[in-house]
C-alpha cells in the first residue's frame, strides 16, 4: 500500500534534556483518502504529533515524511508540502486573528498560495468556498468576533481548504463545541473528506467521535503508540486493556447522557 | 423586562459622570498642541531682541513699546507669555520626535526578538541590562554634551534610552502572541514571517504602545528641559522652558515669575501626559489580560 504521510519514530522531549518526554517513538502511516483517529486522554503526546506533523513543533528525533519527501519546520517546506498538509485547530474563535474579516483571512491564503487562488472573479470564488462548508455569503465581510464557534470552525475549515490540501490535521477541531455543532462540523469533515478526497489525521480524546469518521484508529498513552488498527477492530475487540478503560469511560458517558 | 431598558441609559449616565473628569488631560493637552501651533504665529518673539528698559517688569505691566507684558519679562527685558509659548512648540516637537523614533526603533526590534525569540532576544535583553545600569539622563548628558548643540542630537540622546521601554513591552506581547493559534495557522499555511509579523502580530500591540508612548513623552519632555536647564543641548537661539528657568533662577527672590510660570507650564503638561498615561495602561492592561 502507499503511504501518503509517513511518522517515523517520532521523539520529543520538553524542557531540554532531563525533560518531559512528550512523545516517545511514535510511528504513524496515513494512505491517500484515509482517516486516522489518534486517541489518547490529555498529555498522551497526541497533540504533539499533530504539531510535528504540521511543523509547528521540530521533534528531537524521528522523521516526517509526505509522499516520499522529508519535511522540516513549517517555514522551511517547499510550498508545495505547505499547502498539502493544513491543520484546523482546538480553540476556533483563536484560531482566526480577531482583526481580520473572512474575506481577508481566505485571501491571505490564495496570496501566499497563488497556484490555488481562483482564476476570474475571486468574490465568486470566495462565496462559493463558503458555501462549500456551509456558510452564507455574508459571512465574507464579519470577523471571528461576529462568528459563533461553529461557523469560526467552518471559516477555519474553508480556509484550509482553499489551497487544496490532501491531508488535513484535525487536533481537537470538536472538542470545543457544542455536542449538536460537534455533530454537524463532523458530517461536514465526512462530506468533504470524499469531495475534495482528502486524508485526515483525527486527534481526539473523545473516543464517541471516533467512530463516525476513522477507518483506522491508533490509541496513544504516555507518548507511545499502545494499540493501531482498523475503527472496527480496535473499538469492537481492543487488544490492550487501556483502549479497553477509555472505551469503558466513553460508555459511562454515553449511558449518563 | 423594564430593568433591562432602564439599565442602559444608566450605565450611560454613570460613564458620562466618570468619564468628565477623564477627559481633563484630553483637553488640557489639545490646548497645549494648540498653543504650540497657533502661539508663534500670534506673538512675535526674537530671543536676541532685548529692550533693557523693559527688564523684570511685573506680570501685566506696560511696556515701553505701549504693549502688555502679560506674564511678566525677564532680565534681559524679553517677554515671558513668549518664551511660554514658543517653549511648548520646542518641547512638544521633541518629545513627538524622541518619541516617533524610540517607538519606531524599540516596537521593530521588540516584536522581531519577541517573535524569533534566539539570540535576537538574548542580544536585546543584554543590551537592555547594560542601558538600564545607566540612569537614562546622565546617558543622555554625555551625548548631547559630546556633540555640537542641535535640535537632532537632542532627540538622539533622549531615544538611546527610550527606545528600550517600547522594545520590552512590545516583545512581551509578541512573546504571547506567537503561541496565539491564528499565529500558528498562518505558519502552517506558509506566510512569510515578514507578514506574519506585520499582519498577525503588530496590529495587537498598539494599544500598550500607545499607553506607554504617552507616559514616555512625559519624560522627554521633562529630561529635554532638564538639559536646557544645564545649558546644553539646544542651540542659543532656541526658546525652551527649561532655559527660560534657568534664567530665572538668580531672580527667584526678586521675579519670581521668570521660573515659575514656565515651571507651571511644564509641570501640567506633564502631570496631564502622566495621566492619561495610566488611564491608557489601564485600559489596555485590561484588555490584554481579558482577550
Amino acid at each position: 500500500m502507499s503511504e501518503m504521510l509517513e511518522v517515523s519514530d517520532l521523539r520529543v522531549t520538553f524542557g531540554g534534556r532531563g525533560g518531559l518526554v512528550a512523545v516517545d517513538g511514535v510511528s504513524l502511516r496515513v494512505a491517500p483518502e484515509e482517516t486516522l483517529a489518534v486517541v489518547g486522554e490529555s498529555g498522551s503526546g497526541k497533540t504533539t504529533v499533530a504539531r510535528c506533523v504540521v511543523g509547528l513543533q521540530r521533534p528531537d528525533s524521528g522523521t516526517v515524511t509526505f509522499e516520499g519527501r522529508r519535511l522540516g519546520p513549517a517555514g522551511r517546506r517547499p510550498p508545495e508540502s505547505q499547502r498539502a498538509i493544513q491543520m484546523v485547530f482546538q480553540d476556533p474563535r483563536s484560531s482566526l486573528n480577531p482583526r481580520m474579516p473572512v474575506s481577508d483571512l481566505i485571501g491571505e491564503a490564495w496570496r501566499t498560495h497563488p497556484v490555488t487562488a481562483p482564476r476570474g472573479d475571486r468574490t465568486e470564488a470566495l462565496h462559493r468556498l463558503l458555501a462549500d462548508v456551509g456558510l452564507d455569503a455574508d459571512v465574507a465581510g464579519r470577523r471571528a468576533g461576529d462568528l459563533s464557534g461553529g461557523q469560526c470552525q467552518r471559516v477555519s475549515i474553508a480556509r484550509a481548504l482553499a489551497v487544496r490540501p490532501r491531508l488535513l490535521v484535525c487536533d481537537e477541531a470538536v472538542s470545543a463545541l457544542d455536542v449538536s455543532v460537534q455533530a454537524q462540523i463532523l458530517r461536514l469533515l465526512v462530506d468533504l473528506r470524499r469531495s475534495h478526497r482528502l486524508a485526515l489525521l483525527f486527534i481526539t480524546h473523545d473516543l464517541g467521535v471516533v467512530h463516525q469518521i476513522a477507518d483506522r484508529v491508533a490509541v496513544m498513552r504516555r507518548g507511545a503508540v499502545v494499540e493501531e488498527g482498523p475503527a472496527g477492530e480496535v473499538l469492537g475487540a481492543p487488544r490492550h486493556e487501556y483502549t479497553q478503560a477509555l472505551l469503558d469511560a466513553a460508555l459511562d458517558i454515553g449511558v449518563e447522557a | 423586562m423594564s430593568q433591562a431598558a432602564v439599565l442602559p441609559q444608566q450605565v450611560a449616565t454613570r460613564r458620562w459622570r466618570r468619564g468628565a473628569p477623564a477627559r481633563v488631560p484630553y483637553v488640557v493637552i489639545a490646548l497645549y498642541a494648540l498653543v504650540a501651533l497657533i502661539g508663534p504665529l500670534v506673538i512675535d518673539y526674537d530671543p536676541v531682541h532685548t529692550p533693557l528698559t523693559d527688564r523684570l517688569l511685573a506680570p501685566g505691566s506696560q511696556l515701553s513699546s505701549g504693549g502688555v507684558a502679560w506674564l511678566g519679562t525677564d532680565a534681559l527685558g524679553r517677554d515671558i507669555l513668549a518664551q511660554v509659548v514658543y517653549g511648548a512648540r520646542t518641547s512638544l516637537t521633541i518629545g513627538l520626535a524622541t518619541v516617533l523614533v524610540a517607538c519606531l526603533v524599540g516596537v521593530t526590534i521588540g516584536v522581531v526578538a519577541g517573535y524569533a525569540r534566539g539570540w535576537l532576544d538574548a542580544v536585546l535583553a543584554r543590551i537592555t541590562d547594560v542601558l538600564q545600569a545607566f540612569p537614562a539622563i546622565l546617558l543622555a548628558i554625555v551625548i548631547a554634551g559630546v556633540f555640537a548643540r542641535s535640535v537632532p542630537v537632542v532627540v538622539l540622546s533622549l531615544s538611546v534610552t527610550a527606545w528600550i521601554s517600547f522594545a520590552r513591552v512590545t516583545r512581551g506581547v509578541a512573546l504571547s502572541l506567537r503561541e496565539r493559534a491564528w499565529v500558528d495557522a498562518a505558519r502552517v499555511m506558509g506566510v512569510p514571517v515578514r507578514s506574519i509579523i506585520v499582519r498577525h502580530v503588530l496590529p495587537f500591540t498598539v494599544g500598550p504602545v500607545v499607553a506607554l508612548a504617552t507616559l514616555e513623552f512625559a519624560l522627554v519632555v521633562l529630561a529635554e528641559a532638564g538639559l536646557s536647564f544645564l545649558g546644553i543641548g539646544l542651540p542659543t537661539g532656541a526658546v525652551s522652558w527649561g532655559q527660560t528657568i534657568a534664567n530665572g533662577q538668580q531672580y527667584l527672590e526678586t521675579a519670581w515669575w521668570i521660573s515659575t510660570l514656565p515651571g507651571i507650564a511644564l509641570s501640567l503638561l506633564i502631570i496631564n501626559m502622566g495621566i492619561l498615561g495610566d488611564q491608557l495602561t489601564a485600559r489596555y492592561g485590561q484588555r490584554r489580560t481579558r482577550s
